[in-house]
């Protein structure tokens, strides 16, 4: 991608999934990889479980923009039950990209390029867990790197930045597996 | 020097580290209370020497800091909304005391209703003061002009307080590249700390007592207004020297964007100032019109001379505004007007009060509103209100 | 540079309200055979006129010149070792 113009992105998950952190690395990454970007956070009444969103935008230049996301070219799901709950296509620019944490091919309106990656299955697989939820984020933003062309190495030493030690570590495992196992079909 | 990712909050407390503040106090207050937790965190990873006052209030905190910085010390605070409501007391104290101090704004509606969103009502009640106040647009500039103000305000030619203030979550909350110089340059930058008095063990002094000669008082005020007066120059000495030691300028007092040529005029404070300058790039682009933007980066002082400058021979300005003053319009508006008439410029000024209480406004909504106005001016020769209130495109 | 500005700072001096002394009625008379050094006069004079001598036999001095004769020494002392008297 050449990012002339600004690609716009929404992340959806439950409060406790961390959606901030995974913008935050995200930012993070293109820094690395010579990109400018922007994470926002979206604040209500958040409580552990609920639906939360956050946003991020990438661009070759500067971003100047603040006004908020309405219609991203890129949405991200974390749990792909929240599209009982909410409408995670809404403003999905036509021709946009869906990126869901799930095992198989979901059934997606046409018109989208759909994603998706097991986050589940790659985080119990090194073990990253808390509080019985599996931790997804950093699977997620390894495989929102392979759809957004940033390298995976960029990924894995911001994960390791931001968690110190083993965590880190095997953050950055569960990222490049995610980045090589996520399946995208038009 | 080295491009970091950070928060608006963050860069504020990476500036106060940087800028070697040795007393802090706060009273927690969403949007702004990463700011000083981050600060706790480098002071007790010893990153940081300074001493952290927790106190019950902001009223407090403002008390403590201003007890410190009378004491000799670089001192800094920090809060939003409601909290700097409940300061107010004490920012006429700071400043009427002449004693130099930073503090953080991260400006926050006002309710009621509670609303945690970015307004400028809450900076622009605290106009009058006697503190500096400058806006900024991103995160870079938080933590450049946090650094700055410490020198302005510590300027014999000042020896005023100042406010840095940051649009709440679309800056205080989004991360974003920003470039952190090394300490070397920020102490290349900032002498020591000066101060007209400071209150020591042996040094009896009283402040504050009744003058037995009101003019005494008037005279105060008036050496408030003067210093404001003389810290334009200051803003702009400090703004070249950055420059020549950090390599990076946002302008003095005011940045113009795309005005060498430009008839018409968007003028702002904030983060929503990047985007105006999409919507200029979008209205020259796509509509071919000759729009440019006046950014007012110091709010106080406020920079008439740059707007009469601009305005003189233009065509017609906008002034967004993201408070009001009922029953007159946006304080940027009303400056701006105040500027123009004590000139004689009779260039049509409207005043749009947007975006308040966090309403979302778009570059495309702003390019409409000067579309709209534009055609207004071109067909009439002058606007038909001249405060209009604006809700989005939605 | 700092002298030319305008602020609201004074100078504590003595006497700045002239020799409030002349303003007793009551006068405290200090007996040095029953203090107890204990100091509690020259904490609560709200004058400070109450100076201590560590070392000397007359453990205070009063200054008369601005003493207003309130009587808060006198009261405060454990050991009436000020007493209060009309003024001559």
């Amino acid at each position: 991608m050449v990012y002339d113009e600004v690609v716009e992105i929404r992340f959806h998950g439950r409060g406790g999934q961390g959606v901030v952190t995974a913008a935050n690395v995200l930012v993070d990454a293109l820094l690395k990889a010579g990109l400018y970007g922007q994470a926002i956070p979206f604040f209500g009444a958040e409580r552990r479980g609920a639906p939360v969103v956050a946003y991020a935008r990438v661009s070759k230049k500067p971003i100047r923009t603040r006004s908020s996301i309405k219609s991203p070219s890129v949405v991200v799901v974390l749990d792909s039950k929240l599209s009982e709950l909410v409408n995670v296509l809404e403003g999905l620019k036509p021709g946009g990209v869906i990126l869901i944490n799930s095992p198989e091919k979901l059934d997606i309106k046409k018109g989208f390029k759909t994603c998706y990656v097991d986050a589940v299955k790659i985080a119990l697989r090194h073990n990253l867990m808390l509080s019985g939820w599996a931790l997804v984020n950093m699977p997620i933003v390894g495989a929102l790197a392979r759809i957004l062309e940033v390298p995976i190495e960029a990924v894995e030493n911001s994960i390791r930045e931001r968690m110190e030690g083993k965590i880190g570590e095997l953050n950055a495992i569960a990222a490049r597996e995610a980045y090589n196992e996520v399946v995208c079909v038009e | 020097m080295a491009l970091k990712t950070l928060t608006g909050n963050y860069a504020i407390a990476t500036a106060v580290k940087l800028a070697r503040v040795k007393v802090i106090s706060a009273y927690p207050i969403t949007p702004q209370t990463t700011i000083v937790e981050k600060l706790s965190e480098m002071i007790e990873l010893g990153e940081l020497e300074a001493d952290m006052i927790r106190v019950e209030s902001e009223h407090s905190a403002l008390a403590a800091v201003y007890g410190a910085a009378s004491g000799g010390v670089r001192s800094f605070t920090a809060t939003s909304s409601h909290g700097l409501l409940y300061m107010h007391e004490m920012l006429w104290w700071v400043a009427g005391a002449r004693i130099p101090i930073v503090m953080a704004v991260v400006s926050r509606t006002i309710g009621p209703p509670w609303n945690i969103w970015t307004d400028h009502s809450d900076v622009m009640d605290h106009r009058d003061t006697g503190w500096l106040i400058t806006f900024v647009e991103n995160n870079q500039e938080a933590l450049d002009e946090t650094i700055k103000l410490f020198r302005i305000t510590e300027d014999k030619r000042v020896y005023l307080p100042g406010i840095v203030a940051l649009d709440a979550f679309i800056l205080s909350h989004t991360t974003e590249p920003v470039d952190v110089p090394d300490q070397s340059l920020v102490d290349a930058f900032l002498p020591p700390r000066e101060q007209p008095y400071v209150f020591r063990a042996g040094n009896p002094l009283v402040l504050g007592n009744i003058p037995r000669d009101l003019k005494w008082n008037m005279r105060m005020r008036e050496d408030v207004h003067k210093a404001m007066e003389r810290a334009k120059k200051v803003i702009e000495e400090a703004d070249h020297l950055w420059e020549k030691i950090v390599g990076r300028r946002h302008g003095g007092l005011t940045e113009c964007y795309r005005c060498e040529d430009a008839k018409h005029f968007m003028i702002g404070v904030g983060a929503w100032v990047g985007d105006m300058k999409e919507a200029v790039d979008y209205l020259r682009d796509r509509f071919g019109l000759r729009v440019g933007l006046i950014k007012v980066r110091y709010f106080r002082p406020f920079p008439s001379e740059d707007i009469i400058k601009w305005l003189n021979n233009a065509a017609s300005a906008v002034v967004f505004d993201r408070s009001i003053s009922p029953s007159v319009g946006g304080p940027v508006f009303i400056e701006v007007l105040a500027s123009l008439a004590s000139a004689g410029v009779r260039t049509p000024v409207r005043g749009v009060i947007a975006g308040l209480a966090g309403v979302d406004v778009t570059h495309e909504d702003l390019a409409n509103v000067m579309l709209t106005s534009i055609s207004e001016v071109e067909e009439l020769g002058a606007f038909k209100q001249n405060v209009l209130w604006f809700y989005g495109g939605e | 540079m700092s002298d030319e500005l305008v602020l609201p700072l004074a100078k504590p001096i003595i006497g700045v309200s002239g020799r409030t002394g002349t303003w007793r009625l009551q006068k405290p008379t200090y007996d040095s055979s029953k203090c107890i050094k204990c100091r509690l006069c020259w904490l609560y004079c709200p004058d400070s006129v109450i100076d201590l001598n560590e070392d000397a036999a007359s453990f205070i001095t009063i200054n008369y010149d601005y003493c207003k004769g309130c009587g808060i020494c006198s009261s405060v002392c454990p050991t009436k070792a000020i007493t209060m008297s009309p003024e001559g």
